[in-house]
């Protein structure tokens, strides 16, 4: 069995110390990984896809494209249109940012390596990832567009919606582990079994599938990625809620959408497929001397990182395949299919889980 | 000077009055939607005033003209040979197939016919035309719908069809390339062999649609059974084209119409079909195009097996002067049918010269059509109808 017990590290430095580092690696870990898969994916993965090369000019293979867009949004003039509710109007995109930092808090990177480790991290997690709906529909509102107002009610609609089979699908994971905190989630799958084979541990991924199949269509109609774009549907809304903005406004909704898809990757790897743990076998190989727990901070985020880009993946990959559904038809999805299935799960699970 | 005045104020205030009309939210609980005049569902700058209570549309409204560049009154000005200049830019993607009728009018008043060989290859330029035009159509439909990838694809391939047109004609997207009583100039070498790799790509192009949009879970529960266009109704708006052969109507000017059958054309001498769809609803729309470039591409295969040889252009008189009469021909272009009513009075120019454009025609449905429909729909049902916006305001 591996040890999972915290180390006492952080006691050497002072409050703010801690703090401000903390503070910095919420922006690493939210800004990196988003331009990561920015770059990678939006960028270059797509432009593949579609037969182009991308962004070529800007530093080695257009790497440095980032930094230029980010030259360009900084410069342009930040409009906010006439009849706007102006204050709610430049609020909303620090809402959306807010959600997406607030949910990067309770990810765990290691044993030691969390920014907080709440005993409810998941429910904190699932409640904090509808903070942005608030924001969407104050860009909505706010903008004085009819467009920006039907994309905005549109996403609301759709958000709450797809909230439900979103924490449907992670209760067959909690009723399996048996803890709504992360780092006692993470732990279950790597201590976990499957019928005493333990090699691997017990990625929940392969108990609950359809828990995950459901989780990762909800995380794509929470991020309002195609097939579930009707918000924002750029041929017939311009953009939905995000019509009126330009400049340094945009680019923050831009990083919130794609940063929020990282950390439901994260969420996702987390949940089922053993977080920052490596397999058992590969830490008995690796840590012979049992040093486990100290290491893994430093390589967990690397494991996080790998698991995350393999799951984005998916998402930018369906993405840029599938038309995008009707509103209603998008609802008729999420009540009558997605729901059911889920609740079919966590039945399911909740009766194994009894007998077993 | 009063006369004038008082006419002045009276427009004034008719267009101040139907200004108001457009503008202003009628009903408490409606609202109005502009979709255009910049709105990337109208691919150019269509304005379709929406009266919408909720996301239903209670009422749509298309205004027209805001691209209108006054190609009838300019051609009163231009010489026969220059006027095909101005209505290459009619309907941009398809521009050889806006040549070929009015060149077939001025030919058909003068009494002259091309040759053979002329008439053979225009065919084969006025097919191509229609698969550069609709390919890029079978792309755009995904997009209109969300899937970005599929013109991607669309822009592709069709440029294998717009370098074969490029290396015919020299124009890529403007050929300019029709004269009266013939061709400017004959094929160049190996384009015959060149054309037929171009369309194996066109062919592996379609059943690239197929798997990714046809066959798509999602393409048919956004398109079927929406806008559905019963024959009588269609036929009733002066609907042409694929548009009104997806709702059953077997019409087809390249089969119907003399020109097609070996007057201009040369139609008559293939093994080819007419595609239609019983459904009448956009999937049907779409259906019918991806099998209408099929069929385009099996007939430029047999019109270049068959190529005939000979001249290419009839003996025409050096400075073209058109006797007087009036002549209005038609032929079944990319979105339908395109005419050209020509009247001459035996000058250097024509005296007058009426096009009808089908997307023009296409769009007078779309008040009839968008009623009652949803706002996702009404640009599933705009993307399916069709239109070029050069070709409803010319």
């Amino acid at each position: 069995m591996l040890s999972l017990t915290t180390s006492t590290v952080a006691a050497e430095f002072a409050y703010w110390q801690t703090s401000g580092f903390k503070l910095l690696m919420a922006f690493v870990a939210v800004l990196i990984p988003a331009g990561t898969t920015v770059y990678l994916y939006l960028f270059k993965m797509v432009s593949f896809m579609q037969s182009r090369l991308g962004p070529m000019e800007a530093g080695p293979y257009g790497s440095l494209q980032l930094l230029a867009e980010l030259g360009k949004n900084a410069q342009k003039e930040d409009i906010v249109p006439a009849r706007a509710d102006v204050l709610v109007f430049k609020l909303a995109p620090y809402v959306v940012l807010l959600s997406t930092f607030l949910l990067v808090l309770v990810v765990p990177w290691g044993p030691d390596a969390v920014f907080a480790d709440f005993d409810t991290g998941i429910f904190f997690a699932l409640a904090v990832s509808s903070v942005s709906v608030i924001g969407i529909l104050m860009a909505g509102w706010a903008s004085a567009s009819k467009y920006s107002l039907l994309g905005g009610l549109r996403a609301a609609g759709q958000l709450i919606a797809y909230e439900l089979p979103l924490v449907l699908a992670v209760v067959g994971v909690v009723i399996q582990a048996g803890t709504l905190n992360m780092q006692g989630i993470v732990a279950a799958q790597i201590e976990g079994e499957i019928f005493g084979w333990g090699a691997i541990g017990n990625p929940f991924i392969l108990t609950q599938i359809v828990g995950f199949l459901i989780f990762m269509v909800a995380v794509q109609a929470e991020l309002t990625q195609v097939p579930f774009d009707m918000p924002i549907a750029e041929s017939e809304l311009v953009s939905g809620y995000m019509t009126e903005y330009s400049g340094f406004r945009f680019l923050m909704f831009f990083i919130g959408e794609f940063a929020t898809a990282n950390i439901f990757a994260f969420l996702a790897a987390v949940l089922f497929l053993g977080g920052w743990g490596v397999p058992p076998f590969v830490a008995d190989a690796l840590f012979a001397d049992g040093n486990y727990s100290q290491w893994m901070n430093v390589i967990g985020p690397l494991v996080m990182a790998t698991k995350m880009l393999a799951l984005t993946f998916i998402i930018y990959w369906v993405r840029f395949t599938y038309p995008r559904f009707r509103e209603d038809q998008l609802q008729t999805f999420a009540w009558k299919y997605l729901i059911p299935i889920s609740l079919v799960n966590i039945a399911v699970t909740g009766f194994l889980k009894v007998v077993l | 000077m009063t006369a004038i005045s008082e006419r002045r104020q009276l427009a004034y205030i008719a267009a101040q009055a139907a200004d108001a009309r457009v503008n202003i939210e009628l009903e408490a609980e409606g609202m109005t939607l502009n979709v255009g005049p910049q709105h990337p569902a109208t691919h150019g700058t269509l304005r379709i005033v929406l009266q919408l209570d909720g996301e239903e549309v209670v009422g749509a409204d298309p205004i027209m003209g805001y691209m209108h560049r006054g190609y009838e009154k300019l051609a009163e000005v231009r010489t026969y040979p220059q006027v095909t200049t101005l209505i290459n830019r009619i309907d941009w993607l398809g521009s050889f197939a806006n040549e070929v009728p009015f060149i077939l009018a001025a030919e058909q008043l003068m009494e002259i016919e091309a040759p053979a060989r002329a008439k053979w290859i225009r065919t084969i330029l006025f097919e191509l035309a229609r698969i550069a035009n609709v390919t890029l159509f079978l792309g755009d439909m995904g997009v209109q719908l969300g899937a970005v990838t599929p013109v991607f694809y669309a822009f592709r391939d069709r440029e294998y069809i717009l370098n074969q047109i490029e290396a015919a004609t020299g124009g890529r997207f403007h050929p300019n390339f029709d004269r009266i009583g013939g061709l400017k100039d004959d094929l160049p070498a190996g384009w015959i062999a060149s054309t037929k790799t171009a369309l194996d790509e066109i062919r592996d192009f379609c059943d690239e649609m197929e798997e990714l949009i046809v066959g798509n879970e999602i393409f048919e529960a956004r398109t079927r059974g929406i806008g559905v266009i019963p024959a009588d109704v269609g036929l009733s708006y002066g609907l042409s084209g694929a548009n009104v052969r997806a709702s059953g109507v077997d019409w087809d000017l390249r089969r119907d119409s003399p020109i097609g059958q070996g007057q201009g054309l040369a139609y008559d001498e293939l093994d080819w079909k007419v595609w239609t769809h019983p459904d009448g609803d956009s999937f049907a729309r779409y259906w019918v195009r991806l099998q209408e470039v099929r069929e385009a591409c099996n007939m430029v295969d047999q019109l270049l097996d068959g190529l005939p040889g000979g001249p290419i252009m009839a003996k025409v008189p050096r400075i073209i002067k058109v006797p007087e009469g009036e002549a209005y021909v038609a032929t079944e272009n990319p979105l339908g049918e395109m005419g050209y009513y020509v009247v001459s009075q035996g000058g250097l120019e024509p005296f007058r010269v009426k096009i009808r454009s089908a997307s023009f025609s296409n769009m007078s449905i779309t008040p009839w059509l968008l009623k009652g429909t949803y706002v996702p729909d009404v640009i599933t049902i705009l993307a399916s109808l069709y239109f070029i916006l050069g070709d409803i305001d010319r």
